[in-house]
């Protein structure tokens, strides 16, 4: 009998330390200073780097806590809005998501920059593609290597979903707004299952960010007009397949967040941005942000 | 002793409460989530005014995705036809594994079967899906791909429809034997007495006998299989298009939401017709559990 009822105390006390320990957790998100708890969701794109600058963050400043998720910038963006999180990731601009009310009521913080390589097969034989090149591939207009001086080998598209921003931003810059071939394509959310593919499939021909190609991916990187894509070309303005990766907050930063976005914008971290594959929007030329203008 | 019967009395009431309230919770729970189902799912339909029609029977998919936004094409017949070919073939691969397993060691092999092959598979259950997923990525697309040479380099609806053979091989596998093994002695000895093989004992009396349950496990079988995201997304390629042969790669309805509900506008178009996918899945499985109740039901009452 009493065996049992401290059994019940137990699950009792254990219950209590949990509901305890979350009502203190989110009363810290009031406190000031470079204590407190920021929430942050969205882009899968910016994901390793705002995990990164958490990790960085929390090592500098002990009391505070950031949390990191994914879950797309659509989900970054309603989640920002409605309140439930700090700071929404997110690769394009909230206006192109959101109704007019809600996106006039978000900050945006240009953090970084995501420059977008094609990527392609070895067996492929292509190293430089011209745009009309490009957007023909991409629509199904050629459907072997041959037809625009590679080996004779079939054209496999390895696509993203027709919702991720980074087909949005390759399909506007890369193809010139012409939308890719979807009923022709693989599709694949995931960034490195998509290296994978282009690693074994025959003659694929993919995009991805450039942060992911910082190590040996074993994949070919096309040049566009024979520019090939790196940071210091999207800096000069000859690479304009990028786009900024935004980070949003409902009206002007406060406490632990505030200190966290001025920490990402700040000259020392863009060394640790640059290191991680993505780009710094201060070192951008006027040629560079000529080709962004809304 | 008065006081301790009516002591024992008044703990068992607050134990009959306390289960009594966990079980109204799970009932709550469930049928909050098909409301909210329901509620999101239908908004495609009054909402942005499509009709049941478009979406289940036409394939031009383009909603648009910005909130309050509507106008687009909401088809989704691809990926529902690429949801039902890739479960109906696997469980076409998976049955007469399934079944001879279950003979085998019900029937043929007893002490193996209980021993060592039972436990075995009841192991697959426990596999996570991703393990399956990558399995399949890693090893099975590439041997479809270099047997073959298919043009889109091996993701197609079989690899998928393997994938999901093994994974629900374990589930109908187990129900299948215990259904077999709940056949009475007396049918077997029966049968024998009558002078027939072993063969003909499996085939015309066991199986027959034992059709119920296996049905009901064909069917357990089928709504793991309709309702696995991960694994199949990762081998059956995504193209948004139907499937031209077995090789071809198509896309299914899971995969169409775990791949693009997060990036979604939540209350646009694109959004919605995602959750009227959802509820589509709720309401196949659904069917599928009723279908097992009256499988069960209709083998008490014989």
């Amino acid at each position: 009998m009493s065996r049992k009822k401290t059994k019940v105390a137990i699950v009792a006390l254990v219950l209590l330390a949990i509901v305890t320990g979350c009502v203190i957790g989110s009363s810290e998100a009031d406190t000031k200073g470079v204590s407190g708890t920021v929430n942050i969701a969205g882009s899968s794109a910016l994901l390793p780097l705002a995990q990164s600058a958490a990790k960085t963050f929390m090592d500098k400043n002990p009391d505070s806590v950031i949390n990191t998720n994914g879950g797309g910038s659509g989900q970054g963006l309603q989640q920002v809005s409605d309140g439930t999180i700090d700071i929404g990731d997110s690769d394009l601009l909230a206006e192109e998501k959101l109704d007019k009310k809600s996106a006039s009521k978000l900050v945006d913080h240009q953090v970084a920059i995501t420059a977008i390589a094609p990527i392609i097969n070895k067996d492929a034989g292509v190293k430089n593609l011209t745009t009309e090149q490009l957007i023909k591939v991409f629509t199904g207009k050629v459907t072997n290597w041959k037809q625009v001086g590679g080996n004779d080998c079939q054209i496999v598209l390895v696509s993203r979903p027709s919702s991720s921003g980074t087909r949005a931003t390759f399909e506007q810059y890369a193809l010139k707004k012409h939308a890719s071939q979807s009923n022709q394509s693989l599709e694949t959310d995931d960034s490195g299952t998509l290296i994978q593919m282009i690693q074994s499939v025959s003659g694929s021909i993919g995009y991805v960010s450039l942060s992911y190609l910082t190590g040996d991916p074993q994949v070919g990187i096309v040049s566009i007009n024979g520019v090939k894509p790196s940071l210091k070309n999207v800096y000069n303005g000859k690479y304009t397949v990028w786009s900024y990766e935004h980070m949003y907050t409902k009206g002007r930063p406060k406490g632990a967040a505030k200190a966290f976005l001025q920490q990402m914008l700040s000259e020392e971290y863009g060394k640790k941005i640059e290191a991680m594959g993505y780009g710094v929007a201060s070192k951008l030329t006027a040629a560079a942000k000529a080709t962004h203008t809304k | 002793m008065n006081k301790v019967v009516q002591k024992a009395i008044a703990k068992d009431k607050r134990w009959r409460a306390v289960y009594i309230a966990c079980g109204l919770l799970i009932v709550a729970l469930t049928l909050l989530m098909g409301a909210f189902l329901l509620y999101q799912g239908s908004q495609t339909f009054l909402k942005a005014h499509h009709s049941v029609w478009e979406f289940l029977f036409t394939s031009d998919w383009a909603p648009l995705d910005k909130t309050g936004m509507f106008g687009g094409k909401v088809g989704a017949a691809i990926y529902i036809v690429g949801s039902l070919e890739t479960c109906l073939l696997g469980l076409l691969i998976c049955l007469p594994f399934a079944i001879g397993s279950a003979v085998f060691m019900t029937e043929i092999s007893p002490k193996i079967g209980e021993k060592f092959f039972r436990p075995a598979t009841e192991i697959y259950v426990s596999i996570p899906s991703v393990v399956y997923g990558w399995f399949g990525l890693t090893k099975l697309v590439p041997i479809i791909r270099n047997a073959f040479h298919p043009k889109m380099g091996g993701f197609s609806v079989l690899a998928a429809s393997i994938v999901l053979a093994i994974m629900i091989f374990p589930t109908i596998t187990t129900v299948a034997a215990d259904a077999i093994k709940s056949v009475p002695n007396s049918y077997r000895e029966g049968a024998y007495g009558l002078g027939a093989t072993r063969w003909q004992v499996i085939g015309k009396v066991v199986l027959p006998a034992a059709s119920g349950g296996i049905l009901t496990g064909v069917v357990l079988g089928l709504a793991r299989a309709i309702g696995e995201a991960l694994a199949v997304a990762m081998v059956i390629g995504k193209t948004r298009s139907f499937a031209t042969s077995l090789l071809s790669p198509t896309s299914n309805l899971t995969s169409a939401i775990a791949a693009d509900m997060g990036n979604t506008a939540q209350g646009g178009e694109y959004n919605l017709a995602l959750w009227s996918m959802a509820l589509l899945l709720f309401i196949i499985s659904i069917v599928l559990i009723v279908l097992i109740h009256k499988l069960g039901n209709g083998k008490k009452e014989k």
